[in-house]
C-alpha cells in the first residue's frame, strides 16, 4: 500500500481476522511495529492481544496481510517464520520441563546451547543450572530460559507474551531489565498486563478490544492518563508493582 | 524349575516381539499424537518383504544369510514404506488426528487385501535357520534358540533408540517434540521434518519385527501383521502411550504374563489374560495416562 | 467475546476443527419439524416395505427378481448392517467416541440368542432378552473401563476388550461358540416364517424392523437432553465440562446406548442369516463399521445407514468384479489386488476422508445446495 516510500516498520500487520470454532476473534486487526523499540499490545482480558500474537507467528489460522520487512509472511509455516527474524516467547514460558536448560537451549543453538555469551550477559543464573531438568526451575528462571532460548537466534522482531505473568515484584524488574537491555538492539512487541513494566521500557502501545485495534500511540501519553487508560483498558490493568 | 525357565525364557522372547512391534507405534505416536492403524500392514510388508528375499536369492547360500539379507530388506522397506505414507497420507492431515487414524484404518484394510490378493489368504511357510529352530539346555532347560534372537535384537533395538534420543540432535527435538510439538516449530525447527523421519523409523522397526515375527510363526499371512498390532496397541497403552522405557517393560510383563497364564492356566488363557492386565492398570493408575487423554 | 480467553490460550492445538468427520448436526441445520423430515423417512420406507412385491430384475444390481430369494437375503443382510452402522454413529458421528470395539456388541447380542436357543434351549423372547440385558451390563463394564482414558487410547482400549471377546469365541470354549465355523441357529427355535428359503421376506421385513427402530431411537436420543450433550462433547469436551455436563456419564450413556442398538443388530443379524459368524466378533468388522459411517457420513442418520448398506452391499458383489471383462487387458497382479472388496473399500474410504470428509450424503448435500444456488 505505501509501496512508493520506505517502510519505517519492521512488521506491518493488515487486516487480521482470526476465527476459533464459530467464534470471530480477531476481526481487521491493522498495525505497524516500528523497527525500533518495544511497542506494547494492551487490552483487557480475552480481547485477542495473545490470539495476536500467534496468528503472527502462525500458531492460529489467520487471514490478512502480515509482512516482515516487506516480505509477506502470512502464509508460512510458523518454523519458516521464526527463521525469518521472528523470536516468540509464548505465555506461560512453555519450556520443555523434560529437558536440562542446556538442552533446552541447544534446541535452537544446537552448538553452544549455555556456552553462548549471550547467556552469561543476560542470565548468569542459568550458566550454572545448565544440567537442571527445566521443569523444575522457578517461574522466574524458566522465564529466563524462554527469553535466553529466542535470544540464541538473530531476530529482526521479538514477539513476548505476558512475560511477568505470576512473577514476584523483584523478578519484575529483572525481567524488565532483560527486556530493557534486548530492545537496545531488536524491536519487541509485548504484551503486557503490568502498566507501570509498560511505562518504563515501551515506546508505543496498541490497544485492541472486542478483535479490533482502537487506539494507537505514545506509550508515556497513554499511561499518564488515567480516564484513557481505564477508558481502553478496564480495571484488569495493573497499575501497581514494580518494574 | 526347569520349567520356569523355560517359560521366563519364552515370555521374554514373545515380549522381544511385542517390543519390537510396539516400538515403532510408540515413538509415532509419542511425537506426533498419531495412532498409526497402518503399522500391523507395515509389519505384513517386512514379512513378504523378508520372505520373497529369502526365495529369490540363490539357494546354495545357508538359510542363516538368507534371512538376515531378507532382514536388511525388510527394515528398508519398512523405512520406504513409512516414509512415503507419512508424507503421502498423513502430512496433509497434519493435526486432524481422527483423520490420520481414519486413514491408516484404510491403508491398513487395503494392505492386508492386497496381500491377500497377491499371495493368497494362506499362510506361507518360512525357511527358518537350523540353529534357531533347535534348542540350548541351561539348568536343565531346553531353550528354544530363536527367542535369544528375538532378545537380543530388540535389546539392541531399545539401547540404539534410547542412545538416539538421547544422545543425537534428532533425539533432542523428538524428546522437546514429544512434550511440546507446537513450541518445537514455534523455536523455528521444522518439526514436520522430524515426523517423516520418525515415520521411518518406526516403518523400519515394523519392518523388522514382521521379519522376526514370522520366524516365529514360521510362516507368512496377510493378517499377522494386524494380530501382532493388537498386542503392540496393548503394550504401548501400559506403557504409557509414548514412553520408550515404558514400552518396553509394559513388553516383557505382558510377554511373561502371556506365557505364564496359558502355561498355569489353560491355552488361551494367557491371551484374556492380557486384556484383563490393561482393564487392571487401566482402573489402578490411570493418571499415569494422562499424555493419552484428549 | 469474554469467555473466549482461556479458548484462545489452547488456540495451536485446539485449533483442530473438530466438525471436520462430522456432517452438520442435524438440529443445528435450522427450524426443525419442516415437513419434508418427516416425509421423506416415510417415503422411503413404505417404497422399501413394498419391495417384496416387486417381482422386477435388475440385471447386474441384484441376484435375480427384486422379491427373489437371493436379492431378499441380501438386501436384508444390507439393512441389517446399515442399522448396526447407525449403532456405532452413536458413538463415532454423535458423541465423537473412536471406539473400536463396538463389534464386542453386536457379537454379544448375535452369540448370547445363538446359544441361548441352541445351547440353554430357551423360549425365543427370553433369548432376546437375556441376550440385550447382558451386552447391557457388559457395555456399561466395558465403557466404564475404557473411558478412563481418552482419544486415541480409549480407541486402543475398546480394541483390546473386543481382541479378547474374539479369542473367546474362536477358542470355542465347551463347544458353545462353535470357533471358527460358528453357532448355527436352531431352526426349532424361531417361528417357522422366519426359516426357509421361500421365508426371506419375512427376514427382509424383521431387518426393515430393526432399522426402523434404530433410527427412530437415535432420533429421539439426538432430540434429548443427553443427545445436545452428546453433541456438546464431541464439538469441545473440555468446554462441555466447563458447562456442568457430567462428560463421563455422557459418554457412557452413549456407549451404553449405542451398544444395546448394536446387540439388536446382532440379534436380528443371526435371525436373518441363520445363526452367528465369527466375523463379527473381530476388529475388521468394527473398522467396517467406522468405514462405513465415514463413507456415508458421520454425524448423520442417513449417511450412517447409507454407508453400511453400500459397504454390505459393495462387499457382498464387489467380488464380482474381479471376474469382469474390462479387467482382462490389466497384469494379473492388479486384477488380483482389484478382486478383493476390501482393497476397493479401502482405498475408496482413504479418498472419502480427504476429499469429502462429511461423506458421502454430505457431498450429495452440497452437490444439492450448489445446484440450487446457481
Amino acid at each position: 500500500m505505501n509501496d512508493n516510500r520506505p517502510a519505517p516498520a519492521v512488521l506491518s500487520v493488515t487486516d487480521l481476522h482470526v476465527h476459533y470454532g464459530g467464534s470471530h476473534i480477531l476481526q481487521g486487526v491493522t498495525f505497524d511495529v516500528p523497527a525500533t523499540g518495544v511497542t506494547a499490545l494492551l487490552g483487557r482480558n480475552g480481547v485477542g492481544k495473545t490470539t495476536t500474537l500467534k496468528a503472527i507467528i502462525g500458531l492460529a489460522p489467520r487471514s490478512g496481510r502480515i509482512t516482515l520487512r516487506g516480505n509477506e509472511i502470512q502464509t508460512q509455516r510458523t518454523s519458516r517464520i521464526v527463521r525469518e527474524g521472528i523470536g516468540y516467547v509464548p505465555e506461560d514460558r512453555e519450556v520443555f520441563g523434560g529437558l536440562t536448560v542446556d538442552e533446552n537451549l541447544r534446541l535452537v543453538d544446537p552448538d553452544r546451547g549455555v556456552e553462548a555469551p549471550v547467556v552469561a550477559e543476560l542470565f548468569p543464573d542459568l550458566v550454572g543450572r545448565r544440567d537442571q531438568l527445566a521443569g523444575t526451575l522457578s517461574g522466574g528462571q524458566q522465564q529466563m530460559v524462554s527469553l535466553a532460548r529466542v535470544l540464541l537466534r538473530r531476530n529482526d522482531l521479538l514477539l513476548i507474551d505476558e512475560p511477568t505473568k505470576g512473577l514476584a515484584p523483584k523478578l519484575v524488574t529483572e525481567v524488565a531489565d532483560v527486556l530493557a537491555e534486548v530492545a537496545r538492539t531488536t524491536p519487541i512487541l509485548l504484551v503486557e498486563q503490568n502498566l507501570p513494566l509498560v511505562r518504563r521500557i515501551a515506546d508505543q502501545v496498541v490497544v485492541i478490544d472486542a478483535g479490533r485495534v482502537v487506539h494507537r500511540g505514545d506509550a508515556a501519553e497513554l499511561v499518564a492518563d488515567p480516564a484513557l487508560t481505564r477508558e481502553l483498558l478496564g480495571v484488569a490493568m495493573r497499575r501497581e508493582g514494580a518494574a | 524349575m526347569s520349567d520356569l525357565l523355560l517359560l521366563l525364557v519364552t515370555g521374554l522372547g514373545l515380549g522381544a516381539l511385542y517390543f519390537l512391534a510396539a516400538s515403532g507405534l510408540s515413538l509415532i505416536y509419542g511425537l506426533m499424537g498419531v495412532l498409526n492403524f497402518a503399522h500391523g500392514v507395515f509389519m505384513t510388508a517386512g514379512a513378504y518383504a523378508g520372505w520373497l528375499t529369502m526365495g529369490d536369492l540363490p539357494q546354495s547360500l545357508p538359510v542363516g544369510a538368507r534371512l538376515a539379507v531378507g532382514v536388511v530388506v525388510a527394515i528398508a522397506v519398512g523405512a520406504v514404506i513409512g516414509l512415503v505414507v507419512e508424507v503421502v497420507l498423513i502430512r496433509p492431515l497434519y493435526r486432524h488426528h481422527i483423520q490420520q487414524v481414519l486413514v491408516t484404518v484404510g491403508l491398513s484394510l487395503a494392505g492386508v487385501a492386497a496381500a491377500q490378493g497377491i499371495w493368497g489368504a494362506d499362510p506361507r511357510p518360512v525357511e527358518t535357520p537350523t540353529w534357531m529352530s533347535g534348542t540350548t539346555v541351561v539348568l536343565g532347560a531346553r531353550l528354544p534358540n530363536d527367542r535369544f534372537v528375538y532378545i537380543a535384537v530388540a535389546l539392541l533395538l531399545l539401547a540404539g533408540l534410547l542412545a538416539l534420543l538421547r544422545y543425537t540432535r534428532l533425539g533432542l527435538v523428538i524428546r522437546a517434540g514429544v512434550e511440546n510439538r507446537t513450541m518445537v516449530e514455534a523455536l523455528g525447527i521444522d518439526v514436520q521434518r522430524t515426523f517423516t523421519i520418525v515415520f521411518a523409523i518406526g516403518g523400519a522397526a515394523a519392518g523388522l519385527a514382521g521379519v522376526l515375527y514370522s520366524q516365529y510363526a514360521g510362516a507368512v499371512s496377510p493378517g499377522q501383521g494386524g494380530s501382532l498390532l493388537i498386542y503392540a496397541f496393548i503394550v504401548v497403552v501400559i506403557g504409557g502411550m509414548g514412553s520408550l522405557t515404558g514400552t518396553a517393560v509394559a513388553a516383557v510383563v505382558v510377554g511373561l504374563v502371556q506365557q505364564l497364564a496359558n502355561y498355569y492356566a489353560a491355552s488361551g488363557v494367557g491371551d484374556l489374560s492380557v486384556v484383563l492386565l490393561l482393564a487392571l492398570v487401566l482402573l489402578l493408575r490411570p493418571s499415569s495416562l494422562k499424555g493419552a487423554t484428549a | 467475546m469474554t469467555s473466549q480467553a482461556s479458548d484462545v490460550t489452547e488456540a495451536p492445538e485446539g485449533a483442530e476443527p473438530a466438525t471436520r468427520h462430522t456432517a452438520e448436526p442435524e438440529a443445528a441445520r435450522g427450524p426443525r419439524r419442516r415437513p419434508w423430515k418427516v416425509v421423506v423417512p416415510l417415503l422411503v420406507l413404505a417404497v422399501l416395505a413394498y419391495l417384496p412385491y416387486v417381482p422386477a430384475e435388475l440385471p447386474g444390481l441384484l441376484p435375480g427378481r427384486v422379491n427373489g430369494p437371493g436379492s431378499m437375503q441380501l438386501l436384508a443382510t444390507c439393512l441389517v448392517i446399515a442399522g448396526i452402522a447407525l449403532s456405532y454413529d452413536v458413538l463415532f458421528g454423535r458423541t465423537g467416541l473412536l471406539s473400536f470395539g463396538h463389534a464386542l456388541f453386536v457379537a454379544s447380542g448375535s452369540y448370547l440368542l445363538t446359544i441361548s436357543l441352541s445351547t440353554w434351549a430357551l423360549p425365543l423372547p427370553v433369548a432376546i432378552a437375556l441376550a440385550l440385558l447382558a451386552s447391557t451390563v457388559l457395555s456399561l463394564v466395558v465403557g466404564a473401563v475404557a473411558l478412563r482414558v481418552g482419544g486415541i487410547a480409549f480407541a486402543m482400549v475398546t480394541l483390546a476388550f473386543a481382541q479378547a471377546a474374539s479369542i473367546i469365541v474362536m477358542r470355542n470354549p465347551g463347544g458353545v461358540t462353535g470357533g471358527e465355523e460358528g453357532k448355527v441357529l436352531d431352526r426349532d427355535a424361531v417361528p417357522a416364517l422366519l426359516v426357509g428359503v421361500a421365508n426371506a421376506p419375512y427376514r427382509y421385513w424383521l431387518a426393515l424392523g430393526f432399522v426402523v427402530l434404530a433410527w427412530v431411537v437415535v432420533t429421539l436420543l439426538i432430540g434429548s437432553r443427553a443427545g445436545r450433550a452428546m453433541a456438546a462433547v464431541r464439538e469441545n469436551e473440555s468446554r462441555a465440562a466447563v458447562l456442568g455436563l457430567g462428560t463421563y456419564r455422557v459418554k457412557l450413556l452413549a456407549i451404553v446406548v449405542a451398544s444395546v442398538l448394536g446387540a439388536l443388530g446382532g440379534i436380528v443379524h443371526a435371525l436373518v442369516l441363520g445363526g452367528s459368524n465369527p466375523h463379527l466378533t473381530t476388529s475388521e468388522f468394527t473398522l467396517s463399521l467406522l468405514v462405513m459411517v465415514v463413507l456415508g457420513g458421520a454425524g448423520s442418520r442417513w449417511g450412517a445407514l447409507l454407508g453400511g448398506f453400500l459397504y454390505a452391499y459393495a462387499d457382498a458383489r464387489l467380488v464380482e468384479v474381479s471376474g469382469a471383462a474390462w479387467l482382462e487387458p490389466l497384469p494379473e497382479v492388479v486384477r488380483q489386488v482389484l478382486s478383493q472388496p476390501l482393497f476397493i473399500l479401502g482405498v475408496l474410504f482413504i479418498v472419502v476422508v480427504y476429499f469429502a470428509p462429511s461423506g458421502l450424503t454430505g457431498l450429495g448435500g452440497r452437490l444439492i445446495r450448489k445446484a440450487g444456488s446457481s
